[in-house]
């Protein structure tokens, strides 16, 4: 292998120095044929035949020093550096023509590297971490919430009883105040397993992980904090470890600082600054089995195990609980999802959807610069034909052309990768926090080589029909061509390309226009609430709060929302713990009184819980139906009250009236080997809150929604409000939002100086996420298809005005027999138009097949949509008339004298 | 195929190149001609220039080294040497070329036997 790379190293070196190896082969030449007759004459020879005979044995020298060239050099890179020296001065030479067909491909081949890049990013490259193909994703799936939280002794058995895995790990949000180190401050803070880490092969930079004995109820308080935080809090010190850190109103002792490397963003984890071990929750409440606090687990499999083994182990092990605790285990199910599946979730669709769009653009890219080369060929005819004439072969003539196609595409390709790493960053700007891990996207070696791939694929397709075309006839007949009459086999081909792009441009916008209509039709649904002028602010009351009684929490909280009252444009305020709109979940099992109580947990009816203030009502404008809404009288003191949504009352009080009717709920104040349950009375109904998202809410089986009083909120719940509740505040519509939400915090930090308040978000942000998606898909096939746009009407364009420039004569002829201007303009138009419309048939029968395949990307439009296809097909045609106006108008105005004489 | 023809012919004329500076040492184009005409008593008609492309490619394989020098005559010419790898080569090939006309012998002796001739 060495000796044929030396070999060839050699050969191209010798290229080089070609020169000087020709001298040398001269002057050994020339000693040969001395020598040679020098020995003639020593045979008695006469020095003219000696030397005559001497170079017939030497055979012809031009011949021997061909050889020598062939034997020492390498014959087709030899070529190819001929070709490629000439396809650069041809280039170079028709400035105009390189520009456009450069800039034609970068667009086309840049559109392609940037969504590959993400493509790459995001679905193609492992996770970061080491054992990455055998993590997954595990929740408790339950029949409202497919992807459900776990309870904690559930997890403890799943630990234990499971075959499959080599060890799992839970985790669920933790509060995350930092106090006692300047101002309080609420970092992200995770509670993980000891095992959590591990799993994810994610080593602590400096100190460790968790020990299992720090696992558990009753161990020393221990804290593991982010390098970030390490930096930012203390400063990067080395002696960090053993430090105390006040997280959560609890001093914990720091033994790890994890890597800023370490990013993982799923549901119930993101990544944090603050990591605590969450088998030390001491709240007895969290330990039950029928507790569920947003706990979500992942696994690693034992190597070899596969997902279908894993999920028929953990059937096994299921079916063990459900024996064991049949009143709250009869029906668990576990729900495994590979880890990378989960964390990509529907972007994969989105993005192997756009990746099919922008395949088109480069496509049209494509079939621009071929239909620019076939124009230039018959400019090129007669150096062909003389090139022919001397004795170039037909396939030499082809590897010319592609060369210069070639080099076109590659130049177009580097500029590619410029836009496409500009490109990247701008729609990954545009749509924050949509794409998964997109800190991971960037320009690697597989980006690089696609690249390279596409641009060669690029320049063969761009190339290889103008080449072929250009060789295919008797190339030798043009030298006799004046350039003046058509070839129809050219124009034939020219109309082939034109029809394409239309058809592509179709169906590319077809599909911006469903995903149009998606976004349409989730702006105009109701979300069920006013999201304008609302602030959401996280608000954590003081320390110390929570070990306090539930009558000091409750009126700290209405102390708090006098003080958010009592800043000047503050609307309405409502405190708000449970289930939040768009945000989060939380529901409850409950059964409707008069009908006999289930016999199992899992045979509950289920409702979000919504637990909420009397402004409640007016602060998210949420109409009310019938009944009344909370008021400031369902107090601590008086009967439990709720309101429900007219779902609730449809489903669960069907051709009834709810108001005055009862239902129970779970009492979690109570012994939960009691199972009680409190009687709450139905005062009101009020419309539906879109729970889930815009795009999502009508697909989820859970509907039903209940407000209750967060004056009458259980012990548990309000000890938990103690620690952390959201204030929804309204605002009026004269005030700025960054002024507003600065005065609430001073005025709120006035009120209690130990206060937490963080971030605000307004409603309208949060509606507008839960759509972001269909946003971001809206805005990528919308480029996309502008691009397509562009590309198909000045295809269109150019092909007409080539047209029209070469009937020019015939189009005077005409003009001088009588033919009126309309006439003309006609016709061309009718060129144009014919070509316009045969590519949109196709289009459309293409676009019927293909928008199916993002019907999981729409919502509210068929993907087969008569309105949005009868639409874009108008504007097409609009656009595509347009671009044939113009060079027909041209025609119409020949001057048919000059016309005439034209050559 | 004419090409796999003209390679053969190549293989032949560089092992004969081999031979020949394996036995009389370092020597000229020229005088490597000479001596392959001679060896093989005129037989080879030898189209003396083409020993040249088979000479670069020996070097290129680095199985010959050549340097300039000074004929018996006091001739500038560039002398060729064969190297340790060249007789290496030389002695693979050889060993391949016997077995290879053994076979073919034996063949041909074949074909005779059964009377197709």
């Amino acid at each position: 292998m060495s000796n044929w790379l030396r070999e060839s190293l050699q050969r191209v070196f010798a290229l080089f120095r070609s020169d000087k190896m020709d001298h040398e082969l001269d002057a050994e030449m020339a000693a040969h044929i001395d020598l040679a007759t020098e020995e003639n004459i020593g045979r008695g020879m006469s020095p003219e035949e000696a030397r005559r005979q001497a170079l017939l044995r030497f055979g012809g020298t031009e011949q021997a020093k061909q050889q020598h060239r062939e034997a020492r050099g390498w014959q087709p890179l030899e070529t190819l550096l001929q070709d490629l020296r000439f396809a650069f001065r041809v280039l170079r030479k028709s400035s105009g023509f390189t520009t456009i067909a450069v800039l034609t491909t970068a667009l086309g081949i840049g559109a392609n590297s940037a969504l590959f890049s993400v493509i790459n990013g995001v679905l193609l490259n492992p996770l970061p971490f080491p054992n990455a193909n055998r993590i997954v994703s595990m929740f408790q799936e339950k029949p409202n919430f497919p992807k459900g939280s776990i309870s904690y002794p559930n997890f403890l058995d799943w630990r234990q009883d499971n075959r499959s895995f080599e060890s799992i790990a839970a985790y669920r949000w933790a509060d995350g105040t930092i106090r006692g180190m300047g101002e309080p401050e609420e970092v992200h803070a995770q509670r993980v397993s000891a095992t959590f880490f591990p799993i994810l092969g994610v080593q602590p930079i400096l100190g460790r992980n968790f020990a299992e004995d720090e696992d558990r109820r009753g161990a020393n308080p221990t804290v593991i904090i982010s390098e970030g935080l390490w930096k930012r809090k203390f400063g990067r010190d080395s002696n960090i470890l053993g430090k105390s850190l006040n997280v959560g109103g609890t001093a914990r002792t720091v033994v790890g600082v994890i890597p800023s490397s370490f990013r993982l963003n799923i549901q119930n984890f993101e990544t944090a600054d603050v990591y605590e071990p969450v088998g030390q929750e001491e709240d007895p409440k969290f330990h039950q089995r029928n507790s569920f606090w947003g706990l979500d687990a992942i696994g690693l499999l034992k190597p070899g195990v596969s997902l279908q083994q894993a999920r028929d182990d953990m059937k096994r092990v299921n079916a063990g609980l459900a024996g064991t605790y049949p009143d709250i285990d009869a029906e668990i199910k576990a729900n495994i999802i590979p880890l990378k599946e989960e964390i990509v979730g529907e972007m994969r669709l989105i993005l192997l959807v756009l990746f099919g769009a922008v395949a088109f653009v480069l496509l049209i890219a494509c079939v621009n610069v071929a239909n620019l080369l076939l124009a230039r060929s018959t400019a090129r005819r007669r150096e062909f034909s003389i090139r022919v004439a001397v004795g170039a072969g037909r396939s030499r003539i082809v590897r010319q052309l592609l060369t210069e196609s070639l080099m076109l595409a590659l130049i177009g390709g580097g500029l590619g990768l410029v836009l496409a790493k500009w490109g990247t960053s701008a729609a990954l700007a545009a749509a924050p926090r949509t794409v998964p891990r997109a800190e991971e996207i960037g320009l690697d070696p597989r980006v690089l080589l696609f690249t390279l791939g596409i641009s060669v694929a690029a320049g063969i397709l761009f190339g290889l029909v103008p080449a072929l075309r250009t060789s295919a006839r008797d190339v030798g007949a043009h030298l006799k061509d004046t350039g003046r009459a058509i070839s129809p086999y050219r124009s034939h081909t020219q109309a082939v390309f034109v029809v394409g792009e239309m058809a592509m441009a179709l169906v590319l916008l077809i599909g911006a226009g469903l995903m149009i209509r998606t976004l349409a039709y989730l702006w105009g649904l109701n979300p069920g609430f006013d999201p304008h002028n609302v602030l959401t602010f996280g608000i954590e009351p003081r320390p110390s709060l929570a070990d306090q009684s539930s009558d000091a929490i409750r009126a700290e909280l209405r102390a708090i929302h006098s003080t958010i009252l009592s800043v000047s444009g503050v609307e309405y305020a409502s405190l708000h713990w449970g289930a939040h709109p768009m945000q989060g979940d939380d529901e409850v099992g409950f059964w409707p009184e008069g009908q006999p109580q289930p016999a199992r947990e899992a045979d509950y009816a289920s409702t979000l819980e919504y637990v909420v203030e009397p402004e409640y009502l007016q602060t998210m404008r949420i109409p009310l139906l019938r009944g009344r809404f909370i008021t400031n009288a369902d107090n601590e003191r008086s009967e439990q009250v709720a309101v429900i949504d007219n779902s609730f009352a449809q489903k669960y009080f069907p051709s009834q009236d709810p108001i005055g009717k009862h239902i129970r709920i779970f009492d979690y104040d109570a012994d939960p080997s009691q199972r009680t349950w409190i009687p709450f009375t139905i005062v009101g109904v009020v419309g539906h809150v879109n729970q889930f998202g815009l795009a999502d809410d009508a697909r989820r089986p859970l509907q039903a929604q209940m407000y209750r009083s967060l004056m009458q909120a259980s012990d548990l719940f309000t000890k938990n409000a103690a620690q952390g509740v959201t204030a929804y505040v309204r605002f009026r519509s004269s005030i700025g939002t960054g002024a507003f939400s600065r005065t609430i915090r001073t005025t709120l930090l006035a009120h209690n100086g130990q206060m937490v308040v963080s971030e605000n978000q307004s409603e309208e942000e949060v509606v507008a996420r839960s759509i972001r998606n269909q946003r971001f898909s809206f805005i990528l096939l919308g480029v996309f298809a502008s691009l397509a746009l562009l590309l198909a009407s000045v295809g269109i364009y150019g092909v007409l005005s080539y047209l029209v420039g070469q009937r020019r004569q015939e189009i005077g002829v005409r003009m001088a027999l009588g033919a009126e201007r309309r006439e003309v303009l006609r016709l061309v138009l009718g060129d144009g138009l014919r070509m316009t419309f045969v590519g949109m048939g196709i289009g459309f029968v293409a676009a019927l097949i293909l928008t199916r395949l993002m019907a999981g990307m729409l919502y509210g439009v068929q993907p087969t949509d008569p309105l949005t296809f009868a639409i874009v097909a108008l504007f097409l045609s609009c656009v595509a008339l347009f671009a044939c106006y113009i060079p027909a108008r041209r025609a119409s105005r020949l001057d048919p004298t000059v016309a005439l004489r034209y050559e | 195929m004419a090409q796999s023809k003209l390679d053969l012919l190549q293989g032949t004329l560089d092992l004969m190149v081999l031979q020949t500076l394996a036995t009389i040492g370092p020597q000229h184009g020229y005088g490597i001609a000479r001596r392959i005409e001679q060896v093989s008593k005129d037989k080879v008609l030898l189209n003396q220039g083409t020993i040249y492309a088979s000479l670069v490619r020996l070097q290129q394989r680095r199985w010959i080294s050549a340097a300039w020098g000074t004929s018996e005559n006091n001739r500038k010419a560039k002398f060729y040497s064969i190297t340790k790898r060249g007789r290496k080569q030389l002695s693979d090939d050889a060993a391949y070329w016997l077995r290879l006309s053994a076979v073919i012998g034996r063949v041909l002796a074949l074909r005779e036997d059964s009377g197709y001739e």
